[in-house]
């Protein structure tokens, strides 16, 4: 009879194991976990809640991407082994398929509307910040959208590298430097050196002959037009004039 | 809310070696003892988030996260037997030292694997009396039964444990 109780007592003075605690804060949505991916870009530590992805950097270490997570997001964090199933999903994100969801619970509501906005740039093609102070209803917060776009907690995935200075300077990039920010924009297929040239000139718009659309240069609708059959504009009422209207695709002015 | 996220906090970091203990002792094994555990907390904070501050202040924590794991553990392993080859020929080894941690961990094992084969209703009532260091009155009310059957249920059980009674065939 003894042996039997005092055995049972051992049995209860078992220990949880290491980090239980957090893990169970996570799955309560009072904690983000993360991981850290093999991805096109390199190795890249993600976050989430149960809501979506809520942050991501490539930093050299662990401890770096904790301690930047706190200042950017101020939740608590937690390391846990990478799910396949966001593995896949962030490969395909990054392969242009818009298959993730995001946590952008700790933004403000216009730096939300400044990288949902972004988040509907497509692969391969870029806008210049002021397109995005429009289309989300400030027009003229264009150095508040630079500031939102800056801060961007999830590079890479909300596609802050696709947002571009008009006059050709390819502007700096949080998620890695002007460097990182044309080598994820060579990766995704836009030629930066055309880019820059008309930029450079002055030309802000591109129309294609045979239709008289004009559309941002690196739209998707002028993907397969040769480049003889591009005619380039200063602004907009150029390209009107010119008998031309805006692409209702890139918007470069309201239709 | 910010008040509930707090007291979740604490709960959890104050009950969890309990409750994994339960888990463990229950289920016989330390990857569904995590599980029950974990669903245990999750159920908590799901009721919490709905409780009144005054309610939340009241509750008798410890008694109503035993309930939770046991009700946990039977809608879990509803129909599901442990498996009984870890039990074979598996007496725990006498006079190990308490440094040797491996040696004890394994022992533990036995033993939650051993207790995990026992009845369901013998299981229950063991576990909350003598692993859990329960009063008779509490593990009535985390099981729901009355004293009598608890008491009744717990002598049986540990009879079974110390083998004068083999097997679950004559209750």
């Amino acid at each position: 009879m003894a042996t039997v109780m005092i055995d049972l007592k051992a049995l209860g003075g078992v220990k949880a194991p290491a980090g239980f605690a957090e893990r169970v804060l996570a799955q309560a949505g009072l904690a983000d976990s993360y991981s850290l991916f093999e991805t096109v870009l390199g190795p890249v530590y993600v976050a989430w809640s149960g809501q979506g992805v809520s942050a991501a950097m490539r930093c050299p270490s662990a401890g770096e991407f904790e301690e930047w997570f706190r200042k950017e997001v101020g939740r608590r964090l937690v390391r846990v082994e990478p799910p396949a199933r966001l593995a896949a999903r962030i490969e395909d994100q990054l392969n242009g398929k818009r298959r993730l969801e995001f946590d952008l619970r700790g933004l403000t509501p216009f730096a939300q509307a400044v990288l949902l906005k972004t988040l509907e740039i497509r692969r391969g093609e870029v806008r210049p910040y002021g397109w995005i102070a429009r289309e989300i209803g400030h027009p003229a917060a264009v150095r508040a959208v630079g500031t939102a776009l800056a801060n961007n907690p999830i590079p890479y995935f909300i596609p802050c590298h696709r947002v571009v200075r008009s006059d050709g300077v390819i502007g700096n990039y949080g998620g890695g430097g002007p460097e990182a920010k044309r080598q994820i924009l060579t990766l995704e297929g836009v030629q930066l050196a055309r880019l820059q040239k008309l930029a450079q000139s002055g030309m802000r718009y591109e129309g294609i002959k045979s239709t008289r659309i004009f559309c941002f240069p690196t739209c998707y609708h002028g993907r397969r037009a040769r480049e003889e059959n591009f005619v380039f504009f200063h602004d907009e009422a150029e390209a009107r004039a010119a008998g031309y209207r805006p692409c209702k695709d890139c918007r470069p002015a309201v239709a | 809310m910010e008040g509930t996220e707090r007291a979740f906090e604490r709960l959890v970091l104050e009950h969890q070696d309990r409750i994994y203990a339960l888990g463990l002792a229950l289920t016989g094994n330390r990857h569904d003892a995590e599980e029950v555990a974990q669903d245990t907390f999750l159920r908590a904070y799901r009721a919490l988030v709905t409780y009144s501050p005054d309610r939340v202040r009241e509750l008798k924590q410890r008694a109503w996260l035993h309930r939770i794991a046991v009700n946990v553990v039977r809608n879990r392993v509803r129909g599901v037997r442990p498996r009984l080859v870890e039990l074979n020929g598996s007496e725990p080894s006498p006079g190990s030292g308490p440094e040797e941690d491996v040696l004890r961990r394994a022992e533990v094992d036995q033993l939650a694997a051993r207790v995990a084969c026992l009845p369901p209703r013998y299981r229950e009532a063991v576990v909350l009396r003598h692993v859990q260091e329960l009063s008779y009155a509490e593990v009535a009310d985390a099981l729901g039964q009355p004293v009598g059957t608890v008491k009744a249920n717990v002598h049986r059980g540990l009879k079974i444990l110390r083998g004068e009674n083999h097997g679950d065939g004559d209750d």
